[in-house]
């Protein structure tokens, strides 16, 4: 048995109890628990890489990912064309939540909305992203607004699908209480409504950020003269591993970078939740 | 006429609650059978029942919360209505101070939101959230939202009915207190046949979706629920609902 010295103050009766059992509950969710994952997947890299169990013409090891992102900032070509990816997804981004926000509220709101605009954004969802970029070339042509559309209109669904079903699904009990202190329509959106499907619509903008990057990456094979994408697609034209790796690694931590945003600003905004996972 | 198809009339002098042949159903059964009910301003009203009798039904209608229920007959309930209902029913994303404001504007809104947290009990808990009170004290929440309306009519579904015996006999208390300082007139439906004998002026019986007895219960506040003119209330109530002593 381990002897705890008390606190210096307070009760001294108040020890600290080490916890020896295990609850049922996960526990909470520490930024250092979200890195190990990752972390592992570098660990067997480093690994592979320095006992060439993987072959530098497979997948080039890290440290010469490390020197070429040294040259790409060097020369300043990773900033630039980051700067441009990160602008062109972030505006579809921004584009799809709006528009997906307002179909939601339009569709979860009233029936005649639902009923214009429901079934579209079901087919919408059935197409996939790629087979609209035909379209889409020839609506918007091969420039900047093609690939901003695109991506805004791969994000929007699932800030619609799940912000919508959050709405239909406000508990009758609210609806019922805002009768009774004849809280007016608009106060009833802002303060019960809306609300209240808050939770949905944070659970399709994790959704909608991871979406925009991959919809960023397929864009960005098409025809682009910026962007990560297009600093991987020359890479590929010279045969450049490294600098396809660099650009994967540039993906993955936009992405991740992304989804921790989106939940720090869910845990702040939903602060009023005592969940498992929270 | 709008009366004759059981709508709201506004308020008529003299009683607070008038219904005149009150009838509501649901898919063709009848449940409350051409109820005829009057509560006077102020008054103190229990109103028991088995479960299926109609109790609720008949609250729904007083709380105006049963549009498009079939029904006919006439009824007069005050605008200035509040209901507090068997869970708290506290918006879990509003704070406290905001779930008791909930519905009202004006600068006073707030001010008197603290001063009715205040009188539950609750004063410096205005930020809280509801998921951080105990049952009790949501529970409090619920009544301080009620009373901030200055209502002329109070109907409450079971407001203790989730609570503990302890928290229960507290929360009656409190609701006497508050009562007898705002004299609204008080609908109180509930299965608990001494709380009704201890809180009201009162005590209707609902049978069959009619009244089946009004009792009035003429003794000095605060009630012991040992003393014998409350138990041999409580005995003949038990006997009007069917349940054995």
């Amino acid at each position: 048995m381990t002897t705890v010295a008390p606190r210096p103050t307070g009760d001294p009766r108040l020890v600290p109890r080490p916890r020896t059992r295990r609850g049922l509950a996960p526990g909470r969710t520490t930024a250092r628990g979200l890195l190990l994952g990752p972390a592992l997947l570098v660990l067997i890299w480093v690994l592979g890489s320095a006992t060439g169990l993987i072959d530098p013409a497979t997948l080039s090891p890290p440290w010469t990912v490390v020197s070429t992102f040294g040259d790409l900032i060097a020369d300043g070509r990773l900033q630039s064309n980051l700067l441009s990816s990160v602008q062109r997804a972030a505006l579809g981004l921004l584009l799809g939540i709006v528009a997906g926000l307002a179909l939601a509220l339009l569709a979860g709101l009233s029936r005649a909305g639902e009923a214009v605009v429901d079934g579209p954004v079901q087919i919408k969802r059935a197409v996939p992203t790629l087979a609209l970029i035909p379209l889409m070339i020839v609506w918007f042509g091969i420039g900047e607004e093609m690939k901003v559309v695109v991506i805004a209109l791969s994000v929007f669904v699932p800030i619609y699908i799940n912000t919508h079903a959050a709405l239909r699904g406000v508990d009758a009990r609210w609806v019922e209480l805002a009768e009774s202190v004849e809280l007016s329509r608009t106060s009833f959106v802002r303060r019960v409504a809306v609300p209240g499907a808050l939770p949905g619509f944070f659970t399709g903008l994790r959704l909608a950020v991871t979406i925009a990057w991959t919809a960023l990456v397929v864009v960005e094979q098409v025809n682009a003269t910026s962007g990560i994408g297009y600093l991987m697609t020359q890479a590929r034209n010279y045969g450049q591993t490294e600098i396809i790796v660099a650009g994967l690694v540039v993906y993955a931590v936009l992405g991740l970078a992304g989804d921790t945003t989106v939940r720090a600003i869910e845990r702040r905004a939903l602060s009023w939740r005592r969940t498992l996972g929270s | 006429m709008a009366a004759d198809a059981g709508e709201l009339t506004g308020t008529r002098t003299g009683s607070a609650v008038s219904t005149v042949g009150l009838v509501r159903g649901f898919e063709g059964t009848v449940v409350l059978d051409g109820l005829d009910l009057e509560i006077a301003p102020g008054e103190f009203v229990a109103l028991l029942g088995r479960s299926g009798s109609g109790k609720s039904t008949l609250l729904r209608a007083l709380a105006d919360l049963d549009d498009g229920v079939a029904g006919s007959g006439e009824l007069t309930v005050p605008a200035e209505r509040a209901v507090v209902f068997q869970d708290s029913r506290l918006l879990p994303w509003a704070r406290v101070l905001d779930n008791v404001v909930l519905g009202l504007d004006g600068e006073d809104a707030r001010r008197l939101g603290t001063a009715a947290l205040a009188e539950v009990g609750l004063a410096g808990r205005e930020r809280a959230w509801p998921g951080e009170l105990s049952g009790g004290e949501q529970q409090r929440v619920a009544l301080a939202r009620s009373l901030v309306r200055e209502p002329r009519l109070l109907l409450a579904d079971e407001p203790f009915g989730a609570l503990d015996a302890l928290t229960r006999l507290r929360m009656q208390d409190l609701l006497l207190e508050l009562v007898e300082r705002h004299r609204p007139a008080v609908l109180l439906v509930t299965h608990d046949v001494e709380e009704a004998v201890v809180l009201a002026d009162r005590v209707l019986v609902l049978e069959a979706g009619g009244i089946a007895s009004d009792r009035r219960v003429d003794l000095d506040r605060p009630r012991d629920p040992g003393d014998p003119l409350v138990v041999a209330h409580r005995a003949e109530l038990r006997a009007a609902l069917g349940v054995e002593q």
